[in-house]
């Protein structure tokens, strides 16, 4: 029978516009104010924290609409921003260290809706207001650095192989030379070198004299060093984000030496920049083993220690003398010990720290070595009762604390030198925080703002506001216009048009693909152009039937002769987006993203679902004319 | 309702060299004007620190000025942006390591100046700040927008740009002429070059400012572009097969006709959108609307008047249209006047 939709297409159809609606349902609830907590360097939360903050909650009376707990940690939702604002004051000053308190928008769907896993979009930061950052690591600083290494490394490991030089420095061109006292060493110095400092590639240089090795770093070894660099501040600057409140903060490697920071809804530009821009260090000291420690807690520090805490609490007693601090850490990594099977930190020194380790090391077996901590950072000052203080002006006050923390204290088990191990760790887990801490505080190759958005809220606002204005204004332009020129064609386009739309809405819902404010624009040019395919159809049958054809075989013509052209048209354009989602930054992307999302929904929409509405209301019977 | 009661006779590659002529003066005018005055680059591209402000009276820019100016912020350019409320402030690239700073600086300096320092408040609403007096209120000054590129990105930006755009053509390329011929790939490249410096000609001639939006307007403008050409291409690949009579030229002329309604009707859904992100979409979105609005005029112009003509100038025939060549009959037609 001609024009007939098989029951299978009307399944596919169903398969698609079913889902595309439940996805898309979230996205007409809106937010409520709400509260996020979650654990502090990542950590997680649990029941009991749980109960910890509803507690906190209870006691002050202050209402909320609801607070649940999931992997990201606990949200809570208030009704009004006055009690958001109030319950993260009295949060704030209440809970012990440990939580990130963040202010943020939670989505109003019911929680069926999010339990199927069915979210609003993720709006961008110029839709939502915020700040991103794009954050450039120092590699030629980090490099150098590297080399001042190299050059400790050098002079050391000539002088225990006993070949004498006259010098050894970083070449202001690059690279280091090393001047060796006469060329009879020359030999030795290449083999000592190679095989004690495999990160160099040594030659004897061929500019000077014959005395005279030029060295530079391995490809591997900057490789790896930048990497490193990169990680390391990737690491530090996910630490220092925690400490602004923010909900959901994004800090992410951007190519081989850039980071991107994403902070939604912060306003404070200035504190943000200050408080990334900071550097966290580590000290190494000695545990004061000889001194008791309920004594020390008791009044009585001895001259010369100082009772520290770890980050549980634990107190410890401390020699206050730095022995080497987290500059003189090249790398810290988790490992499994091969021996034992039991998870490891194994730390590598440089060249001072080495020597350093090595002697005191040497002269403490059994003691306890300490790594300390250390991070400037504010907070709330709070009033006898735990409840924030406020100024005169009605601002809460913050002060600067000097936050010190010991890591971990391990027993001296060895003469220890370049590289060593933290052994009787709990867990993988746990090494790897240690790892990661230890790299955090290790002086870091220096980052630089390159670039910043920032969007005020009020702006946000706007833009979503505006956008939304546009998409609907554009649409129904369109929805009229294709009324009045195709009739009821023009209706089943329509149907189209508004079921692609919902598609659109969906398919971003799924991806959890950032909308911009051009993401917004794609959306509407798309509007403009998904009914492209149609009219190309429907200017086809209206073709056949001038040219004598049937009400039945110029519907079958027109869509199947159109098919070709709207498949050519749509890749094209699709070439073109893709090449933009490549190109992008950011905004841009969203643009190609929706863009490219539309071209491929309208086509579905354009030739399918309104094929099937034709067929339903003209297929398999007589028909004199199409209200085309 | 149609606009064309039946398939129109327009003679429009009878008229091809009139029309370059106007294209020849098109492109004459937007390559002069780019190599004389070139492109009202942005900060996008250029570097440098944009802040967009709101004061909740209306503002002098005079004034703002001169409180930057005290505050040590020199080279700020100045401006009002849509309302009287709104301000922009631009500043130039700077060398200087903190450079970054500079937008919190300008903000804070004009809130020192309005007597009022920012305190945290709830999302989504007004920024909250404390004046001197006492008390939390609406801020003066509102930030709206910060926005700082560094020299090193802006510079990237302008290459990746560029490169961005020879790749869409390239892949067009490839793909038309994969699908077709390649005169037909030349014929498509040619029209969207023209319309690209076209449209490129336009923002440098009336010195509009050329964002990232505005780049990726242009890049979609070579999608819609293209779009069109593509129909087009299509009928006469049909007709080419279909039509045993007539010259290519009058094979060409039909299918630019047959097409005609397809082609003024969807420019016109589309200018619907474009004209309503163009009035309704804020300013932020107007440099890409603009960019779309041109684009979409003039490749409109292009798939009817560049891109048909230009593939019957570069000689194709019949037999380059068909799967196999059969038939030499009337193959010769395409040797137009």
């Amino acid at each position: 029978m001609r024009n007939h939709t098989p029951w299978w297409k009307w399944l596919i159809i169903a398969v698609f516009i079913v889902p595309g609606a439940f996805y898309a349902l979230p996205n007409i609830f809106g937010d409520d104010p709400g509260i996020q907590l979650r654990g502090a360097r990542g950590g997680s939360l649990g029941a009991e924290q749980f109960q910890q903050v509803q507690t906190a909650l209870d006691e002050v009376g202050l209402a909320y609409d609801s607070i649940s707990l999931d992997d990201s940690g606990i949200r809570i939702r208030f009704g009004t921003t006055d009690a958001q604002l109030q319950a993260r004051d009295m949060l704030e000053a209440r809970l012990p260290t440990g939580y990130t308190i963040a202010l943020t928008l939670l989505p109003a769907a019911p929680q069926w809706l999010s339990n199927a896993g069915a979210l609003p979009m993720y709006l961008g930061l110029d839709l939502r207001g915020g700040v991103h950052f794009l954050l450039e690591v120092d590699m030629a600083t980090a490099q150098r650095r590297a080399e001042d290494r190299y050059v400790a490394d050098l002079r050391s490991t000539l002088r225990e192989a006993k070949i004498r030089y006259r010098g050894v420095a970083r070449d202001g061109s690059g690279g280091i030379k090393i001047t060796l006292r006469s060329a009879d060493a020359v030999e030795e110095a290449l083999k000592t070198i190679r095989k004690e400092l495999p990160g160099l590639v040594v030659n004897a240089d061929d500019t000077g004299s014959d005395e005279v090795l030029s060295a530079n770093l391995a490809e591997t070894e900057i490789d790896q060093l930048f990497k490193f660099a990169l990680e390391q501040n990737v690491t530090a600057l996910r630490n220092r984000v925690d400490e602004l409140g923010v909900a959901e903060p994004v800090v992410q490697r951007q190519g081989d030496r850039r980071i991107v920071v994403q902070l939604p809804g912060v306003q404070d530009t200035a504190r943000a920049k200050r408080i990334l821009g900071r550097t966290a260090t580590l000290e190494m000291m000695m545990v004061d083993e000889e001194h008791s420690l309920e004594a020390a807690l008791g009044g009585k520090v001895p001259p010369g220690s100082k009772i520290y805490r770890f980050r549980d609490e634990r107190p410890i007693l401390l020699e206050k003398r730095v022995i080497y601090s987290g500059e003189n850490i090249v790398d810290a990594a988790a490992s499994i010990d091969t021996q034992s099977g039991g998870p490891i930190a194994s730390i590598t020194l440089d060249a001072i720290g080495a020597r350093i380790n090595q002697k005191v090391t040497g002269k403490n077996i059994g003691k306890r070595m300490a790594v300390l901590y250390i991070e400037n950072r504010s907070t709330i000052r709070t009033d006898a009762d735990g409840l924030p203080m406020k100024d005169d002006q009605g601002r809460v006050m913050r002060t600067q604390h000097r936050i010190e923390e010991v890591i971990t204290a391990p027993v001296i088990r060895d003469q220890l030198g370049k590289r060593f191990q933290i052994e009787g760790l709990d867990s993988v887990d746990e090494a790897r925080d240690l790892a990661l801490m230890l790299r955090a505080g290790s002086l870091a190759a220096p980052v630089e703002i390159i670039e910043e958005r920032t969007v005020g809220p009020s702006l946000g606002q706007a833009n979503i506001n505006q956008g939304f204005r546009s998409v609907m204004v554009g649409f129904i332009l369109v929805l009229i216009f294709m009324m009045i020129y195709y009739r009821v064609f023009g209706l089943f386009a329509n149907v189209a048009l508004a079921l692609n739309l919902v598609l659109i809405v969906a398919v971003l819902s799924v991806l959890q693909a950032t909308l911009t404010l051009p993401g917004v624009a794609g959306i509407v040019l798309t509007v403009g152009m998904a009914v492209d395919a149609n009219v190309l159809i429907f200017e086809r049958i209206r073709e056949e039937i001038q040219n004598g054809s049937t009400p039945q075989a110029s519907i079958h013509t027109g869509y199947q002769r159109a098919l070709s052209t709207i498949v050519d048209a749509n890749i094209t354009t699709l070439i073109a987006a893709i090449v933009l989602f490549n190109f992008g930054t950011g905004p841009i992307k969203g643009f190609a993203v929706t863009l490219s999302i539309g071209i491929i929904t309208s086509m579905f929409t354009a030739i399918v679902v309104t094929r099937a509405l034709v067929n339903y209301l003209y297929g398999g019977k007589r028909v004199k004319s199409l209200a085309i | 309702m149609r606009i064309f009661k039946q398939v129109t006779r327009f003679d429009f590659l009878g008229k091809r060299r009139g029309a370059w002529m106007l294209s020849a003066v098109l492109l004459a005018a937007s390559i002069g004007s780019l190599g004389v005055r070139g492109l009202n680059f942005g900060i996008d591209f250029t570097g440098g620190t944009l802040v967009e402000l709101e004061y909740l009276q209306s503002a002098d820019p005079v004034a703002v000025r001169s409180t930057l100016k005290e505050a040590g912020i020199e080279d700020a350019i100045v401006q009002y942006f849509g309302t009287s409320r709104d301000i922009l402030v631009r500043l130039p690239v700077s060398a200087d390591k903190a450079a970054s700073e500079q937008s919190s600086d300008v903000v804070s300096a004009l809130r020192i100046a309005a007597g009022e320092t920012l305190t945290e408040g709830a999302q989504g609403g007004l920024q909250q700040c404390t004046a001197t007096g006492g008390g939390v209120k609406d801020c003066q000054v509102q930030m709206r927008r910060v926005e700082f590129v560094g020299p090193q990105v802006g510079g990237e930006l302008t290459e990746k740009g560029g490169l961005a755009m020879l790749y869409a053509l390239i892949g067009i390329l490839i793909y038309v002429a994969f699908r077709f011929e390649w005169r037909f790939a030349v014929g498509a490249v040619i029209a969207l070059v023209h319309d690209v410096l076209i449209t490129l000609g336009v923002f440098s001639v009336l010195a509009i400012e050329f964002s990232l939006p505005v780049l990726a307007a242009v890049l979609a403008v070579i999608g819609y572009s293209l779009n069109d050409t593509i129909v087009v291409f299509d009928r006469i690949r049909d007709n080419f097969r279909k039509m045993r009579k007539g010259s290519v030229l009058q094979i060409m002329n039909r299918s630019v006709n047959e097409t005609l309604p397809r082609t003024v009707l969807t420019s016109v859904t589309t200018l619907l959108v474009v004209l309503t992100l163009l009035l309704a979409g804020g300013e932020i979105i107007k440099g890409f609307a603009i960019a779309l609005l041109i684009g979409v005029l003039i490749g409109t112009y292009s798939s009817i008047f560049v891109a048909s003509p230009a593939v019957l100038v570069l000689g194709i025939s019949r037999e380059d249209m068909l799967p196999v060549a059969k038939e030499g009959a009337e193959a010769e037609g395409d040797s137009a006047p």
